[in-house]
């Protein structure tokens, strides 16, 4: 990571002299993570197969110290890599903004470490979740540790309804993985800290090629491949886009730091204006697709299908708030004399386009389609990038868009630990349940009452209705943004928006509360689950308990009523992973003002 | 004073959270369904004894004032604050809210509902009883919007889960209409909010609209009205109500009609009128015109649903009057006068208890007979309640007479002042429209008593079949939960003061602009 800083400061015009003073406090937090990776590919070398696991606790161990490290940072802002002679001018800085998009990629990224923890150990042994679903009887451990799926109709049913696609895979490989995942997230953290151009783009690649590999790591299953070379062909061309544009602007500007672009582009000469315009609009193309915004949302879909879950979980928001950063620095700090006409009601029309496209699509999903869960969360995410999309497009007009933007950083912080949640539920009810219908979460409730209403609070949080609190207030931030700039019209199509979201998030959430059908058949099944998730209840009430009195999380009969089958609790990075998300969640409604602070102050500093 | 009301708004959440843990050793009951509805029954009737101390400690003498009044700060970000208080406006309809759900809780405590499991229920109504005090408690406008809010899931989840045929479209059609009405009045009141830089009621009602300019006032009430029109429910956005009340169980209705279409009315009281007054002048003729067509659409309805071999369903039928009951109430509330605001407000309670009333007898009708279908319930002749259960068919004609506004009972007052108000609309306004709508409003009388009359022909009249089947007369848990509401709606209707009492000076301080 440090080299590639060094490597963004080469262009510097005057040679600096060969050493710099680096503030590595300020830094630390992508360093922190960089080298955490490069740990965790050399202990990939030395350690044993058996031994693997200890990679996984190595990462989470890394991405908490990374967040711990923004600690320090909280008393002011701090600048490294400045021209020399200007001090002012800093290719890094890290101001508030960056601290609270680097607390939001840290803390996504470690708690898709937790879910990435169960699934890998579940990916080598292919018949552990199925086994979670079986009868005590059939759990026969040699039986399980050959990989047979023996005794359980239902899922060797639905295991071959997949096709040859998850028989046939082959185990995660944990060391790659946990180096990827940790690169990934250690250019998410670097990208809101750059404050020229070059850094941006460095640190948009960093993140994203660690995510193509991620995605396609399932490797022998073809739909994995095939959602890993999608998203890489799409990216790679609206990485080339924003470069061509990025060139554009450094030649009319002759300056790649966005402080001095912000000068610059004011009095550019008439002949360049053309160019400077283009180089705008075509540096904001790639961004827009990193956040998924409408007409470059396909590859989303078929992406998070592909992706083994806890990867659609972190693209769905560390993915997301890199290509917003990217977007706010490049906006905001670059271009924001060009806000009213260009890019203003660009992302006005985006916006609406986005948040549309997202939620009319999500609307038509099926409940008995397969991994139909997975594409609900995929589109309703689309959905939700078009609202954080609305306080960008407000900036434009309002006076103080620094500020504006903050309503963006407040949603997005809300929506990484909901939606974050949603998916540690999935992962949790995928392991019994491989296809991962919105179907197979009929009856939750009656199974894991625990986990039912909390992940009913999730859903409602995003759809924006109490007891969901702070999704609410999230989203009247986001609406009172859009009324203050006199964006009257898209504050009505997200109205509108808010209103279709809410048929399928409810649609949902009723679905946990209905009865089984065909209780008979599934009986068995349903048993061992309800202790499985009797488990995590207990977990879950007392972390909701030690948490918060009101809301959605409070703690609720367990136990007792499940029946008589062996006890298999759910693994415990992922009640961790679920109990979190929930007790944050919860405190967050009882005080929003934690995150809504951040809508009402100036973020930049210096 | 404050704690009390803070009890009262966040009592029954505490008391919601605590349903659904497992009971307490000593307080299991017979079983755990009977244990969660005592449980209910519980916390509203403590609600309800809180909200009658409320009402006692309340200072009569100055209605108009804010009492009990909380004031903390919540989200600074957004200038959120816990502002709470009551004044002579919301202060009947809070106890009117603790009253009807007590009533329902102990009705349900008797009457199991159909359906699953008692904890989810009594949960449900806890925190729709909290939702909605906590709309005529705030005095924040997003605390406004955000406990607007808070009824909407519990009330589809009673719908969807408890209710009759057709529920599953019902409640989907109930959250649809009311949450895109309530998310276009969030805009609005986020443009009131964000122009004047507060959204402190109590400070924009005093300010009375001042620093708000034409255009915005215009388009703030437009908003704001169309989500509590859709609320209330005004015609034509009010299609959403007969389905709701038909699917919803008994209890449903009851809080449904009693209390959630109170909300509406309330906010255009409380909201609507004070802040943006110029906005709310602008739309007046078109809101007393569409009250209007609400009024005799509503009659009409009621009368082609109560012709004979038309199949109309009693619950229904209750519905159509209730939209005619809630065009008088915005009738009154568009004339812009005390007297209108006065007789809209009456009007609001006096409906709240009588097609409470009418709500909880046809549901006791249903699990009867098992039907509410009129042309089932009447055959040939006429039901003949009088004959085979000669109380409850007392009670039903007394509840319908109630409802058509017979002098002396509740119905009567505030239809008649809403009209009052109507006849000599405020200063602005114009006259002669308003006198028109005044003469359809009267006219619309006519048919509410010709098709309640009808009602009571064909229901309770008739001659006693031979062998009709065995039925019930009125059993003591209902004499319980259905008294009050009888003796509530003769002292109202013969002692109209004690409410016109608390309402008058509050508003004409709100008219006023804050200067009592």
């Amino acid at each position: 990571m440090t080299a590639q800083l060094a490597a963004s400061a080469e262009y510097l015009p005057q040679a600096q002299s060969a050493v710099q003073s680096i503030d590595w406090l300020a830094v630390a937090p992508p360093t922190v993570t960089a080298l955490v990776a490069l740990g965790v590919l050399l202990a990939d070398l030395f350690l044993p197969p058996a031994r693997k696991a200890l990679l996984g606790r190595l990462s989470v161990a890394g991405l908490a110290l990374a967040l711990l490290s923004l600690l320090p940072l909280l008393d002011g802002d701090r600048e490294a890599f400045c021209l020399q002679g200007k001090a002012e001018v800093c290719s890094y800085t890290a101001d508030r903004f960056t601290l609270v998009v680097q607390l939001l990629v840290l803390g996504g990224a470690l708690l898709t470490a937790l879910l990435s923890m169960t699934a890998i150990r579940d990916s080598k042994n292919p018949a552990g979740p199925g086994a979670a679903g079986a009868p005590a009887a059939t759990r026969d451990p040699a039986a399980t540790r050959d990989g047979a799926v023996t005794g359980d109709p239902a899922t060797a049913g639905e295991r071959s309804a997949r096709g040859d696609a998850a028989a046939a895979a082959q185990p995660l490989p944990a060391g790659e993985f946990w180096f990827l995942l940790l690169c990934s997230a250690a250019g998410a953290a670097l990208l809101p800290a750059s404050r020229d151009l070059a850094t941006l783009v460095v640190a948009l690649e960093v993140a994203s090629l660690p995510a193509f590999a991620l995605v396609g790591l399932r490797r022998g299953e073809a739909r994995s491949a095939e959602a890993a070379l999608k998203f890489f062909l799409s990216s790679v061309t609206a990485t080339a886009v924003t470069l061509l544009g990025v060139s554009f602007v450094y030649a009319a500007t002759g300056s790649l730091f966005l402080t001095e672009i912000a000068e610059e582009v004011t009095h550019v000469d008439g002949q360049l204006q053309t160019l400077v315009e283009t180089g705008v609009v075509l540096t904001l193309v790639g961004f827009a697709f990193k956040t998924a915004a409408a007409p470059f949302h396909f590859w989303v879909p078929d992406t998070y299908v592909g992706a083994p879950l806890p990867v659609a979980a972190y693209l769905s928001v560390v993915g997301k708030a890199v290509g917003f950063s990217g977007l706010i620095l490049v906006t905001v700090l670059a271009f924001p004399s060009y806000g009213k006409d260009i890019w203003g009601p660009a992302l006005a029309v985006l916006a609406a386009l986005t948040m549309t496209v997202g939620n009319v699509a999500a609307l038509r999903q099926g409940a008995d389609r397969a991994f139909s869960a997975v594409r609900l969360l995929a589109w309703s995410s689309i959905g939700q990038a078009g609202y954080l999309l609305v306080p960008l497009a407000a900036a434009a007009y309002t006076d103080d868009g620094p500020r504006t933007i903050g309503s963006t950083l407040a949603y997005a912080l809300m929506y990484a630990v909901v939606n974050l949640g949603a998916f540690a539920v999935a992962a949790l009810l995928a392991r019994t349940k491989p296809l991962a219908r919105i179907a197979d979460f009929r009856a939750l409730y009656a199974a894991r009452p625990v986990t039912a209403l909390v992940f009913a609070f999730f859903l409602l949080c995003l759809a924006g209705l109490p007891p969901g609190i702070i999704g609410l207030f999230a989203k009247v931030t986001v609406f009172a943004t859009a009324v203050d700039a006199g964006l009257g019209w898209l504050a009505v199509v997200m109205a509108a928006n808010v209103v279709i979201a809410l048929v399928y998030y409810l649609r949902w959430t009723a679905l946990l509360f209905r009865s089984a059908e065909g209780a008979e058949g599934i009986e068995g099944a349903e048993g061992a689950e309800g202790v499985a998730g009797a488990g995590t209840g207990a977990a879950g009430a007392g972390a909701a308990a030690a948490g918060s009195g009101g809301g959605a999380g409070t703690g609720v009969a367990v136990g007792g009523s499940a029946g008589g089958v062996a006890v298999l609790p759910a693994p415990v990075p992922l009640k961790v992973a679920v109990g979190l998300t929930a007790v944050v969640g919860v405190v967050l409604s009882g005080a929003p003002q934690m995150v809504l602070r951040f809508a009402d102050m100036g973020l930049f500093g210096g | 004073m404050q704690f009390l009301l803070a009890l009262i708004v966040a009592g029954p959440l505490l008391g919601a959270a605590a349903a659904l843990l497992p009971a307490p050793p000593g307080l299991k009951g017979k079983s755990p369904q009977q244990a969660v509805l005592r449980h209910g029954v519980l916390v509203t009737g403590v609600i309800l004894l809180a909200a009658i101390v409320l009402a006692l400690g309340f200072d009569h003498d100055h209605p108009s004032r804010i009492q009990a009044s909380t004031d903390l700060s919540w989200i600074p970000a957004l200038d959120v604050r816990l502002h709470l208080g009551v004044d002579g406006i919301s202060l009947p309809l809070i106890v009117l809210t603790a009253l009807l759900t007590f009533l329902c809780a102990l009705h349900s405590y008797f009457k199991r509902p159909e359906g699953p499991a008692p904890q989810a229920f009594v949960a449900l109504i806890l925190v729709l009883e909290s939702g909605t005090l906590a709309t005529f408690a705030v005095l924040d406008l997003l605390l406004f919007f955000l406990a607007f809010e808070m009824v909407l899931i519990p009330m589809y989840f009673l719908i969807a889960r408890w209710g009759g045929k057709d529920r599953g479209p019902a409640a989907w059609k109930f959250i649809l209409y009311t949450l895109l009405g309530s998310v276009v009045m969030l805009l609005g009141l986020l443009l009131v909010g964000l122009d004047s830089g507060t959204f402190d009621m109590v400070a924009l009602a005093s300010d009375n609209g001042r620093s708000l300019s034409a255009s915005v006032q215009v388009t703030a009430a437009l908003a704001i009205g169309i989500g509590l029109a859709v609320k209330t429910p005004m015609w034509p956005l009010h299609t959403w109500l007969p389905d709701a009340h038909t699917a919803a169980p008994t209890v449903g209705s009851v809080l449904l009609a009693g209390v959630l279409l109170k909300m509406g009315t309330y906010g255009f009281v409380r909201v609507l009128l004070p802040i943006v007054p110029d906005g709310a002048r602008t739309f007046a003729p078109y809101l007393a015109a569409f009250a209007v067509v609400g009024v005799l659409y509503g009659s009409l309805a009621c009368l082609a649903l109560v012709r004979e071999g038309a199949g109309g369903d009693l619950k229904r039928l209750i519905a159509y009057s209730s939209v005619g009951h809630m065009g008088f109430v915005l009738l009154g509330i568009a004339s812009m006068t005390p007297t209108g605001v006065n007789g809209a407000l009456f009007a609001n309670i006096a409906h709240g208890l009588i097609t409470g009333l009418l709500f909880f007898l046809v549901g006791a009708l249903k699990d009867r007979t098992g039907s509410t279908d009129l042309d089932a319930l009447a055959k040939e002749t006429g039901a003949a309640l009088y004959g085979r259960a000669p109380r409850f068919g007392g009670l039903l004609a007394f509840g319908a007479v109630a409802s058509l506004g017979l002098p002396g009972l509740a119905g009567f007052w505030g239809e008649m002042l809403a009209m009052f108000g109507a006849f000599d609309p405020a200063a602005g306004l114009h006259r002669g429209a308003f006198l028109t709508f005044t003469a359809l409003a009267a006219f619309g009388t006519l048919l509410t008593a010709a098709y309640l009359l009808l009602v009571v022909r064909r229901v309770c009249m008739g001659a006693v079949p031979e062998k009709a089947p065995e039925f019930a007369d009125v059993q003591g848990y209902e004499f319980a939960a259905w008294t009050p509401l009888v003796l509530l709606t003769v002292l109202a209707g013969l002692w109209p003061a004690v409410l016109l009492g608390l309402t008058d000076p509050a508003v004409h301080k709100l008219l006023a602009g804050g200067a009592s």
